[in-house]
């Protein structure tokens, strides 16, 4: 493997799809621990569902996915969410929920069948809101935030899970160019400052390159290629991934690739 | 200040759930109160407590009148937290024990159990009826919407196609067993009529052998608001929980249907009615769902006692025709408070 030293969630010869149409076959992937990665590939090219069976939401056709080297289908849901926190593409919410209230679901794998939040819980709870910026809309209801205030309140309740690995969807998506930045920025902080892998499923390749530490390209019912941007993010990579031709420059604030797609006929 | 803008929404909300919660439960006194007065004799409000107390009016009271008005709110409470727990469930509004086929499989039973044995086993061979369908009925809507993935839709789905084969199982027996068609068709409309102190304690012991369940289901209604993949992600196995709370939805409706017949209609209207009124956390939902089932149904029965006398409109009949309205006038008003 590239840079990975360590890594808590991998899989082994993972097969994905449905039993008529197999969308990924012979996945090996490793998660690299305390880093951010990214999974890449055009529409349909399976990293959703990649994400999704790592997070335990869809069972493989075959193989195996392991959480510290145990098979994540034989650990209890309860602990598994005590390592690993999903957040879907569009979650949904009971009505009516506050923040603090969405926050405090995220307890739930912590405490007993029917356990009340302690103090000690709700004190997680407000510096998870802290953590995402949400102090002062603590008490709003989830439908009354922007869509970049909401997509926070959802990580922080997933930051309530105080999982060391966190699953990301498109965290993205639907959002206006601030707001992405915004979340990018949040969970580049919540990377750095508090080490928490972070796995996520991204449109833009740019935010891609940017962002993430290890980068997966998924095309073609396989993982094509992974390794740090700057080594894989390369024109001819970009053509087989995204079937466009491309040219990848320094991007001049940061030094990372820039890639800058263009359609052939030009 | 963050604390204090916390406790003051709180307040407000728990506040709103308090009065409203208040105001049923003194509109469902004031409506057993009349429900014992008026009838067929009329009682003064002294002859009431005098009979209560074992005086003169004590059989017209004891064992007529109080039986038919705890039946009413018993029954009526059950419909509209089966309601709650179904909608939240399924994830929505539209479900009720009635629209995924749960009383209609529970009046099936209790018909065939009618039917097929004498007479006389009918005090016990009916109420077994109902829970046979009910939870016959929940046994296929769990495990062919299971078969289909268990989603959501697939469930609301399956339990529509079911209560539509029931109905039409129920009517080719009716054509089967004409003679006794009038008695089911009065039993499907659902009545509080012939409500008896054997009754009211059955139901009571039922109520009070499910109450451990409803408030396991309550604490856990409102995680049943998130996706499944969310669910999964906190650890909570999604078919649990929805199967659970489906199984103590068809708990009570199975108690409350041999009480008083199908009413599956107050399964929709009270828990809509309450969440327009104090929103959807369960915690508010659950109590005042309930209040406001007892309260329709009792008001629904006293007004099928005297709007037609001497005849008697069965109170599911009465609870549709000034539910469905007032139901409109609900969602008219919520929609313009969105406006």
């Amino acid at each position: 493997m590239n840079d990975t030293s360590q890594s808590r969630l991998s899989s082994k010869d993972l097969t994905l799809g449905y039993a008529t149409s197999k969308i990924l076959e012979h996945v090996d992937i490793a998660i690299p621990d305390g880093k951010i990665t990214a999974l890449i590939g055009a529409n349909g090219s399976g990293k959703s569902t990649l994400l999704k069976t790592l997070g335990r939401i869809l069972q493989p056709i075959e193989g195996t996915v392991f959480l510290d080297g145990k098979a994540i289908a034989s650990i209890p849901s309860r602990d598994i969410a005590r390592a690993l926190a999903l957040l879907p593409q569009s979650p949904i919410s009971p009505d009516g929920l506050t923040v603090r209230q969405l926050c405090r679901f995220g307890r739930h794998p912590h405490k007993g069948m029917l356990a009340r939040i302690t103090r000690h819980d709700e004190e997680i709870v407000e510096h998870a809101i802290a953590a995402t910026g949400l102090t002062d809309l603590t008490e709003r209801p989830l439908d009354r935030l922007s869509g970049g205030q909401r997509q926070r309140a959802w990580i922080a309740m997933a930051l309530a899970q105080q999982t060391p690995i966190l699953l990301l969807d498109e965290p993205t998506t639907y959002l206006d160019i601030a707001h992405q930045l915004e979340v990018l920025e949040l969970l580049r902080e919540l990377n750095r400052k508090q080490g928490r892998t972070i796995v996520m499923v991204v449109h833009d390749l740019n935010h891609a390159a940017q962002y993430a530490d290890h980068i997966v390209a998924v095309a073609n019912g396989g993982i094509h290629a992974a390794g740090r941007p700057t080594d894989l993010l390369r024109p001819a990579l970009i053509k087989i991934v995204f079937g466009v031709d491309a040219m990848v420059i320094p991007h001049p604030i940061d030094g990372t690739p820039l890639c800058l797609p263009f359609a052939s006929g030009q | 200040m963050n604390v204090d803008v916390m406790s003051r929404t709180t307040n407000r909300i728990d506040l709103r759930a308090l009065t409203t919660g208040l105001i049923a439960l003194g509109l469902i006194l004031v409506i057993a109160v009349l429900a014992m007065t008026i009838g067929a004799v009329t009682l003064s409000i002294g002859q009431v407590l005098d009979g209560l107390a074992g005086g003169k009016s004590a059989f017209i009271v004891t064992q007529y009148r109080v039986p038919r008005v705890a039946i009413s709110i018993l029954a009526g409470g059950s419909f509209g937290v089966a309601g709650v727990f179904l909608q939240g469930a399924l994830r929505n509004p539209l479900a009720s024990p009635d629209v995924v086929g749960i009383t209609k499989c529970a009046g099936l039973g209790a018909f065939l159990a009618g039917i097929l044995t004498p007479p006389a086993w009918a005090i016990w061979a009916v109420p077994s009826g109902v829970f046979a369908g009910a939870m016959i009925g929940a046994l296929i809507l769990l495990t062919v919407g299971r078969s289909f993935g268990g989603g959501i839709a697939a469930l609301a789905l399956v339990g529509v196609a079911l209560g539509l084969f029931a109905q039409a199982l129920m009517q080719y027996v009716m054509v089967l067993f004409p003679t006794r068609a009038d008695q089911a068709m009065i039993w499907l409309a659902g009545s509080v009529y012939g409500s008896t102190g054997t009754k009211v304690v059955a139901l009571a012991i039922w109520l009070a052998l499910c109450l451990p369940l409803v408030i396991v289901a309550s604490m856990k209604l409102d995680a049943g608001g998130f996706a499944d993949d969310t669910l999964i992600s906190l650890g909570i196995s999604p078919g649990l929980l929805r199967g659970g709370l489906i199984i103590v939805s068809v708990l009570l409706t199975a108690g409350a249907v041999a009480s008083v017949g199908s009413m599956g209609f107050l399964g929709l209207l009270a828990p809509h009615a309450a969440r327009l009124m104090v929103g959807a956390r369960a915690r508010h939902l659950v109590p005042v769902s309930a209040l406001l089932g007892a309260l329709t149904l009792s008001a629904a029965d006293l007004v099928g006692r005297i709007i037609a006398l001497p005849n008697e409109i069965p109170a599911g009949i009465v609870a549709a025709v000034i539910g469905g309205p007032y139901l409109i006038f609900l969602l008219i008003k919520e929609a313009g408070r969105h406006e």
